[in-house]
This record gives C-alpha cells, structure tokens and sequence, in this order.
C-alpha cells in the first residue's frame, strides 16, 4: 500500500462545489416544480436562479480545466475489463474477491465509472443545463429585443428538464452509495476531500513514480 | 484532514451567503417610479378664468346658448366632440369575422338594461348631447353638444332624470359656464361610475369610492397619493380620448396602457418585467375590485314582472343593495372580488342587434385572445352572467322597450308587458319579432383596469405558481411552473428513485451477509484445531 495524490485541488473544488451546487438546485427545483413547499415559490425559483448561474460558470471553469489538465482523457470509454468490474460489483465483491482493476492517479477511473461519469457529463449535465437555459429565457420580452423562444413549448422544456433532475437525482443516490465500496467504506470519501488515497501497489507493471508524478501531479 | 473538512463547510456557507447576498429583496429607490410622481404631482394652472370672459357673463336660456357661446371662442372644437364615440355612441373599427362595422351604444346589447335603443329618453342621460329623444337625433347639430357635462368643474352641474340628456331644470348655467376646466373625476364619474342604473353596477373597478379613497382602494387616485384624475392616464388630444373598454370597443387601437407610462420594463428584477411578454401589469397589481361598494355580477331578467296588489315592488339586501325589483329582475352582488383571468389580445367582438345566437350563455362580448397568439396577456376580468329576453323563433336578443313616462306606452317598466315591450323596441330597431319570446343565459367580460393596489398588495407569485387553488387554476393552453406538472414522468422519476435507493439497498445488506459469513468462516478457520 501506498498513499498516493489522486484528486487536484481543483478536481475536489469543483467536485464538491457541483455536488453542493446540484443538491440546492434539486431541493429549490423541486419546490418550483410543486413537490414540496418550503422556501416558498418565489424564493425557491430565486435560488434556483441564482444556484443555476453559479453552476453554469462552474462548469465552464471545470470544462476549462479538463482541457488544460488532459484529465479529459480520463473518460475516454473502454471496454477492457468493463465487463470484470460489472461482475465485480454484481458477485466478486460479496466473496471479497480484490478489485478488478487498479486506480492509480493516472487512471482514477475504473472502465464502469467512465462510462458512467462519460454519460454524465456529455448527456445528463448537458441535458439538464440547455432545458434550463431555454426555461430560463423562454418567454422573454418579446418588444425588448430580448431572447424569446416561444416555438418549444414550455411544457416540454419543463419535462426534459424535470427528467434530467430525475435522472440526477437516481445518479446521485447510487454514487453515493458506490463511494462505500473503495478499500474501506469511507476511503473514498476521505480521497476525494484530502486528495491522497491507499492505494495498492501494482506488481506486475511498476511504475517509475517520480515519472507519474512529475506528468500529472504538479 | 479536519481542515479539509472546516474548509468544505465554510465553503458551504459562504456559497449559501452567496446566494442570499445575490437575491437579496434590496429596496431599491426606483427611479423611473419618482419621476413619474414628480411629474404628476405639478398640478398645471389654468392659463384662463372663464369667469372673466364677457361672453359668459349673461342669463342663459337653455344648455345650447351655453354651446354657443363655447363655441364662440373654442370655434372649432365641436366638430373635435363630434367626431368621438362619446358624441356618435359609435365607432367604426374592424372586428375578426365581421369585418369593417360600426359598433356601439347604437346597435350593441349589454348585460344590464340591456341597449339604449326606444329608451333615449333616460338613457340619454349619458349622452354629451340635448335632446337625444329618439332615433331621429341630429348627430350633425354643432348646438346639441354638451360641452359641460365633462368640462363643469364648480359641480353645479347634473343631466336630468328622463330628460334627454338636458340638464336638470334648477342648474345654474351661468355659473357652469364660467367655472369651466379639465374634466375631473366627477365628470367622468356621473356616467361611469354609475352605468347600469346605480354606483359601481356595471365596471366593478370604477366607482364612487374613487372620489375620495385611500391608497389601499385605488394608488392613482387616493386622496393621500397621487390623487389623479381620469384624464391624467386618459388624456384627450383633440377630445380623442385615449383608452377604452371592450364592453362596446373592438379594437387594440388608442388603448389607455399602464405602459404608457409605466414602460414595459417597471421592475428592477428582470423576471418580473419578463413576466410582461404574457402578463398585463393589471393582473398582477389589481388583486381585487368592487373594494368600497357591491357590483352587480348576476341580473336575472327572467324574475321581472311579479307585482304585489298589482304594483312593482322592490327588496333589499342587508347592505341596501337591491336583491329584487319588479322592473329589473333578480341581482345578485358582490364586492372584494379576486377577478377572473383571461387571454385577450386587445381585440373583442360584440353581440349586435339582428345577430343569430349559437351559444349559451350567449356571450354579449367576446374578448379574443389565447396563450399562443402573440399579442395575447393574461387579463383580470369581471365576469357578469345573466339572462335576457330573446326571441325563440328568430334566436336573437330582443331590444325590449323599457322606458317611458307614461302607462299604455309598451315600455315594460310601466305596463310589465313583454309582448308589447318586445314588439315596440323590435321594431324600433327594424328586426323582426316573431311574438314567441322566453330568456336566455347571458354572459358578459368586464376587463379590470382600475383600484390598482399598492406593491405591498401585489399578487404574489405563489398566488398563481401553485398546484391546487391558485389564481390561474382554470387558465388553460399552456404550461405554467408550480402548477402544472407532467403527471406520468413524475411517477417514472419517482419510481427510477425509488428503484436505486432499493438496489442501494439490497447491495449494501448482501455486502453486510457476506462480509460477516466471511468473517465468521475465517475464524472458525482459525479456531478449528
């Protein structure tokens, strides 16, 4: 075993801030879509105002960053061993069989969660943020030269974007849950806040760490 | 790691602090309202005393001496008058599927006393002419205009009962004539305030209250505001008076708007001035009418006729409202009213003498509008219902005779007659009557514009984003956040949650079984000897 850099400064920013960020907008959306009332309509729809810019610029800051840092390659799909981590997670793991794959700084994803994450950011964020956008400016003042996209209906802007918080919010639950499913049950947890995670040593291919390192880390 | 953990809920707070420092209610000093109070609180000075003016300083015989002698100096300001709906009681405009027509007090029926055809008599009261007795009123004789029923300003001046539009016989002429000025509210309020036989029947929204009232009843008006008079928003260039209202107007032509002043963007929170793309300012800032006094929302005309030892009588309610009369029919009132909401784009058509009926309740007028045409709002309305009298073999509304002094004349308020009544006022406007006649449900909108509340009193939004009981509950053809929802994609996501939290769930106990199976048989591994 050795404790090992994994998440950026940034990453577990950005990390935490989306989650926290997500959350508020479900609760806030929620109301406005008539779940529940507590804040009250027009605080909830406020909020939700005020939460959805902050996660929009999140993400283009995020978006930057992936390109920058090349982290983006960390999503690239894969096939290879998709198929020993799904039987890991359905029978392997009941009969404490090791993980299938290795986590590493260079590869923090295992061929399941890239998939996943990959569907997540290029379909479900996507989805939830344009529906968004296009409720947000979607009746606007039409004799103030403002945006005005009145030939969606409004109705069906609302359902793709109550789906996507649906959606989020079933993603959300399982995360979480997978999260106890690292080494120990809060090892993954404790990563993603301090950045460094037990990580165990792979024998068959060493990896010159210093190399690793000076690639990714600084 | 604590650090990490203190830094991620200070971050937490401060991204909430955030949020709240972002969409903070700041009271905000709004500018554009300011300068609108201190424009209209400059009362202008007349630049002229008509008491000094040696043309009005003499006995005058009769109301048209006094036009003359308007006239002598305002020479051309008469043919202004008689070119406006106020003079002609109508108004040539288009009307969707109907095309160009003239409508107005001459061929539209109402809700209430029904038309003012074969009862000039009395109906002539509202009329700025003399001697409009019948049909054969000349629209062309300059002497006939009445210049003081709106321009009076020593409130000397009244219209007499049953006279033809002539003033009363004890008003003191000379004294009008010379305390003349811009209309004031009175004058405008004679006839508006009271149409339809009594204070606030017919509008709901203008009334005497708004003579003298406070800033709760009406913020334009209130004594202890901006005090305004009609004319302030209703200005007349050339006596073309600006706005109108769709009870016998057609057109969203010369509209009196809260824009006009107001712009289309009031609000500093650009959601708010969005919400005007589909939301008249009326909507959200009148949230009752009818405030001070009743207004009449049913006349059942049906009930009309019953006498006691021969002789019409009348009943009252506990507010001295009239619940019944023997003329008139039953009523039914109301005040502190949530308006009804509709789409009107500002265009609106009318039931006109002569005009088939094909719907009950037979929509005395028809305010056009829906959520996908352009220039479509949502408006607050007063919805007044009904029945009349029609005609069963023609179906078409009757204009029944309903005034006259004297007995035998088949006015129905004297001789309760409604085969005479019918066959006189048919035939006054030249439409058949077949001599069958029974009621029928009528239904007309009254769009409510005025007894604008304080923004303190605003309907707030949840009045309307709300899913059971809201304002906008019966508005439908479009989605509206908060109170429409779709209903099979709320149970899938739902369902979709619920499934994972229960995967979550059965993964995580079977994790628990086979960890402690293993633990277990680990140890008895070890302790086996």
């Amino acid at each position: 075993m050795k404790r090992e850099y994994v998440y950026k400064g940034f990453e577990r920013f950005w990390h935490w801030s989306q989650a926290g960020l997500i959350i508020f907008l479900a609760f806030t959306g929620f109301e406005v879509h008539g779940s529940f009332r507590v804040l009250g309509f027009e605080h909830a729809a406020r909020f939700h105002r005020v939460a959805s810019w902050m996660l929009i610029g999140l993400i283009i800051f995020a978006i930057f960053w992936h390109l920058v840092t090349g982290e983006w390659r960390q999503y690239i799909p894969t096939t290879h061993k998709l198929a020993d981590q799904i039987r890991f997670y359905t029978r392997g793991m009941f009969r404490g069989e090791p993980h299938p794959t290795k986590k590493s700084g260079l590869q923090k994803l295992n061929p399941l969660q890239r998939l996943v994450y990959l569907g997540f950011k290029l379909v479900l964020i996507p989805l939830t943020v344009l529906s968004g956008i296009v409720y947000m400016f979607h009746k606007s003042l039409d004799k103030n030269d403002i945006v005005v996209i009145s030939d969606i209906p409004l109705g069906t802007v609302a359902f793709w974007h109550t789906l996507g918080a649906f959606l989020l919010m079933a993603f959300l639950v399982v995360h979480v849950y997978m999260t106890t499913t690292g080494r120990t049950p809060t090892s993954n947890i404790e990563a993603m806040i301090t950045g460094y995670e037990e990580l165990e040593e792979d024998e068959d291919e060493p990896v010159d760490e210093a190399k690793v390192d000076g690639q990714v880390d600084r | 790691m604590k650090k990490t953990i203190i830094g991620v809920i200070v971050f937490v707070i401060a991204v909430l602090a955030f949020i709240r420092w972002f969409s903070g209610e700041e009271e905000y000093y709004n500018l554009k309202l300011e300068k609108l109070k201190q424009e209209y609180s400059v009362t202008p000075v007349s630049s002229i005393d008509h008491s000094k003016l040696s043309a009005l300083q003499k006995k005058f015989a009769s109301p048209q001496e006094v036009t003359e002698a308007c006239n002598s100096c305002h020479t051309e300001r008469h043919r202004e008058v008689m070119n406006s709906a106020h003079w002609n009681w109508e108004r040539v405009s288009y009307v969707e599927g109907r095309g160009i027509a003239a409508a107005g007090k001459k061929n539209v029926l109402n809700n209430f006393c029904l038309g003012a055809q074969s009862n000039e008599l009395a109906c002539a009261a509202c009329h700025i002419g003399f001697g409009m007795t019948d049909d054969h009123f000349d629209f062309n004789n300059a002497r006939n205009v009445d210049c003081m029923v709106c321009h009076d300003n020593s409130e000397e001046y009244m219209k007499g009962a049953s006279m033809s539009g002539y003033p009363d016989r004890n008003v003191n002429l000379t004294k009008v004539a010379q305390s003349v000025g811009n209309p004031e509210r009175i004058n405008c309020g004679s006839c508006h305030f009271y149409s339809g036989g009594g204070n606030n029947v017919k509008h709901g929204d203008l009334e005497e209250a708004q003579l003298s009232c406070d800033r709760d009843l009406d913020v334009h008006m209130a004594s202890n505001g901006m005090n305004m008079s009609c004319v302030a928003c209703h200005n007349a260039e050339n006596h073309q008076i600006k706005g109108k209202l769709y009870s016998v107007s057609s057109e969203n032509y010369n509209r009196a708007t809260c824009e006009d002043c107001h712009t289309g963007t009031p609000h500093f929170d650009d959601l708010l001035n969005r919400h005007n793309a589909k939301v008249s300012c009326q909507a959200c800032h009148i949230p009752l009418y009818a405030k001070a006094n009743a207004t009449k929302m049913d006349w059942k005309w049906s009930d009309a006729g019953k006498l006691r030892n021969g002789e019409p009588y009348r009943e009252f309610n506990s507010d001295s409202t009239s619940e019944y009369l023997s003329i008139k029919g039953t009523f039914r009132w109301a005040k502190n009213l949530k308006p009804d909401y509709i789409w009107f784009n500002g265009t609106a058509d009318h039931y006109m003498l002569g005009d088939t009926i094909r719907e009950v309740p037979v929509k005395m007028n028809t305010l056009f509008g829906s959520h996908d045409n352009k220039d479509s709002k949502i408006f607050p309305v007063k919805i007044n219902t009904g029945d009349q009298i029609y005609d069963k073999v023609y179906k078409t509304l009757i204009q029944p005779k309903l005034f006259s002094l004297n007995k035998g004349d088949s006015a129905y308020w004297k001789d309760f007659n409604w085969n005479t009544a019918a066959a006189a006022g048919m035939a006054r406007v030249g439409l058949p009557f077949s001599g069958q006649y029974d009621f029928v449900e009528t239904i007309m909108y009254w769009p409510v514009n005025h007894m604008v509340a304080p923004k303190e009193k605003t309907v707030g939004c949840a009045e309307c984003h709300t899913r059971s009981n809201g304002r906008l509950e019966n508005l439908a053809g479009f989605y509206l956040p908060g109170r429409d929802h779709n209903r099979p994609l709320d149970i899938f996501g739902i369902f979709i949650i619920v499934t994972c939290l229960g995967g979550v769930f059965v993964h995580a106990l079977f994790r628990i079984l086979a960890t402690s199976r293993r633990k277990k048989s680990s140890i008895d591994t070890i302790t086996e000897p």
